[in-house]
């Protein structure tokens, strides 16, 4: 009896281990498929993927840093809050002391503004990428319409954030961002007043501004978020393309998700986070002097990613330039699945050969075509004093619209008739070159005007002082 | 039964029973959202009546800036008193009145006014907005909570002493 010792009873601290550990990964493909599909984290994957939708040259890992920037943003937001106070100008004079007094202060600041401006490229490029692979198709309508709510999400994010510093670049860039509201038809002017709390931005706007930022935005992106996962393992995960898929190779390769995946996505998300760091740690948060509302800057620009739209509201009549074109391009970017339909190129870059052609054609015309056009605007034509009994909304607004518009229709009328284009190819030409000519509008915004808005050769720039 | 032959079955007459009230409740929801969201102003702040100071203080053909009132005097040639709301009616930047070109000049995107805060260089779509503005025993008292958009200049816009 006493030799028969029985095993003795877990002590409390190995129970505690046993349930609430992980095993470890196990060493067969069989356990490493559970592991996956018993875990709530881990399951956002298939329990197996096939190695070719693993190449980095294929998504860029685009939506997966998306991902990463939103838990860092999360992780600095919140610790951010306990120095902050959402009062005008306290807010000014608690970023003062975060940036010299806080331990970390100025790094995990720093890491906030840096992450959230790459947020917006990444997104961007993330929809890009989308896009040219033509990922969005059947049956994944839906879950573009939810990245591209995240993505407004998103802009709104930043730009609530950008007061919060109620510095003089905040407040300017914030009032000129706001005005824009109030040329909505008939509500813009109640609408104004109900976001900014007041006629003007002020104390009440920071507070709006600050409540949304930390309450209601990111929990919507948080859910949209996860919204989003579930949806791409629903429609069958990453898009590949058919033909590799089914004609060259019937059976294709597959691997488990761990740890080939995994491991990769550990090793890209270091990376990332090594590199925000590092640059956060070189390069200082913008911060101006504090917020005067009797005195604006020359210039006084919007955020850099409403420099776009800022450039449009210098060449259009308001409510053309900041209303009519944005709610067509918006409206156009959440359609484009459903007349951009072919399946068969699902997952190639560029849709085709010709695609790819037509790619670099609408690129390099929208790069030509742009500047030439901001100059001759900036110059040459000047239709509302040429047509003085007109209203403004006209020939200030849908006059210009339709001078633009039109070469573009004929545009779109040469490709589908020379270069026999079909749909697909023809929605990448005008969505290429009309993306493209928004990015050289905002790059003319950000880099080429200067005091009054004028244009400048940016080694040219005048320096302002405030 | 006259049941059967009713054009609205019970089930479909409940269906829009049931949509109806939970507009309804949507709607009253939404209200109280939006009521509970609208600005409120502070008394003696910008938004309520400011003393902008005395007829005589103010030569002719002038032009004063009353920065807490967010606004300028502007006494025309005759004698005459305007407060113009110093924000551009184009995207809402602080516009400075230029005294060597007597105009007012707006830094973000180039919108010119005159004197009066007419439109002389777009992109402003309309001229400067006014307030209200009285005089009472001398004294010019602006209501700030009263902003007057306007399309032209009108004589009927000038207050006289």
């Amino acid at each position: 009896m006493e030799e028969q010792t029985p095993t003795p009873e877990p002590s409390l601290f190995q129970r505690m281990k046993h349930r609430l550990t992980p095993e470890g990964v196990p060493a067969d493909d069989r356990g490493r498929m559970r592991m996956v599909m018993e875990s709530l984290i881990l399951h956002i994957h298939p329990a197996k993927v096939e190695t070719s939708s693993m190449k980095w040259t294929y998504t860029w890992g685009l939506g997966g840093l998306s991902a990463l920037l939103m838990a860092i943003l999360g992780g600095t937001g919140i610790i951010l809050i306990n120095n902050y106070t959402p009062a005008a100008p306290q807010a000014y004079l608690d970023i003062l002391e975060i940036n010299s007094n806080v331990w970390f202060g100025e790094l995990i600041r720093n890491l906030h503004h840096w992450s959230a401006n790459l947020l917006i490229v990444v997104t961007v490029l993330h929809l890009i990428r989308v896009f040219v692979t033509g990922a969005y198709r059947p049956p994944r309508e839906l879950n573009w319409l939810i990245g591209v709510a995240m993505l407004l999400l998103v802009i709104g994010a930043n730009f609530t954030g950008y007061l919060l510093p109620w510095d003089q670049l905040a407040y300017w860039a914030i009032t000129v961002g706001t005005s824009i509201i109030s040329y909505v038809p008939l509500i813009g002017q109640w609408l104004s007043q109900l976001i900014l709390g007041g006629p003007e931005v002020g104390a009440n706007t920071l507070l709006n501004f600050y409540s949304m930022h930390i309450s209601f935005i990111p929990l919507a992106i948080f859910g949209l978020m996860s919204y989003h996962f579930w949806r791409v393992r629903k429609d069958g995960g990453l898009t590949i393309p058919k033909s590799s898929k089914q004609i060259e190779d019937p059976k294709p390769e597959r691997v488990t998700t761990i740890p080939n995946l995994t491991n990769r996505e550990m090793i890209f998300a270091l990376a990332w986070t090594a590199a925000l760091l590092l640059f956060s740690m070189l390069v200082p948060a913008p911060l101006e002097g504090i917020a005067n509302p009797a005195l604006s800057p020359n210039p006084a620009k919007a955020p850099w990613y409403f420099m776009g739209l800022q450039e449009l509201l210098l060449h259009f009549h308001p409510l053309v330039g900041a209303i009519i074109i944005p709610s067509i391009a918006i409206a156009g970017i959440f359609l484009l699945p459903f007349f951009d339909l072919n399946l068969k190129s699902v997952g190639v870059y560029f849709r085709s050969q010709r695609g790819r052609a037509l790619t670099v054609l609408a690129i390099g015309i929208a790069l030509i075509a742009t500047p030439i056009w901001v100059l001759l605007d900036e110059y040459l034509l000047n239709w509302t004093l040429w047509l003085p009994t007109w209203d403004a909304l006209i020939s200030n607004g849908l006059i210009p619209l339709a001078v633009i518009a039109l070469p573009l229709i004929l545009l779109d009328d040469r490709i589908h008739k020379t270069f026999q284009a079909d749909t697909e190819e023809r929605v990448l030409f005008i969505a290429t070159f009309l993306f493209t000519a928004f990015i050289v509008l905002t790059l003319i915004g950000i880099y080429f005007r200067g005091p009054g808005m004028s244009l400048y050769l940016p080694w040219n720039m005048p320096v302002v002082v405030h | 039964m006259t049941e059967t032959s009713s054009p609205l079955s019970r089930r479909d007459f409940l269906k829009i029973t049931w949509a109806f009230f939970g507009g309804v409740v949507a709607l009253e929801t939404a209200g109280v959202f939006l009521a509970y969201l609208q600005p409120r102003l502070a008394e003696g702040e910008f938004g309520s009546v400011i003393t902008a100071g005395l007829v005589d203080d103010f030569p002719l053909n002038s032009v004063t800036h009353i920065p807490n009132g967010r606004f300028y005097i502007v006494r025309i040639g005759d004698g005459g008193f305007l407060a113009v709301y110093h924000r551009c009616t184009h995207l809402g930047c602080t516009v400075p009145w230029d005294s060597t070109t007597q105009k007012f000049v707006c830094p973000c995107h180039n919108s010119q006014f005159d004197q009066q805060g007419i439109v002389e260089n777009p992109p402003a779509p309309r001229p400067l907005d006014l307030f209200a503005l009285t005089i009472e025993n001398g004294e010019i008292k602006v209501d700030t909570g009263d902003i007057i958009q306007r399309q032209t200049y009108d004589v009927a816009q000038v207050v006289y002493p």
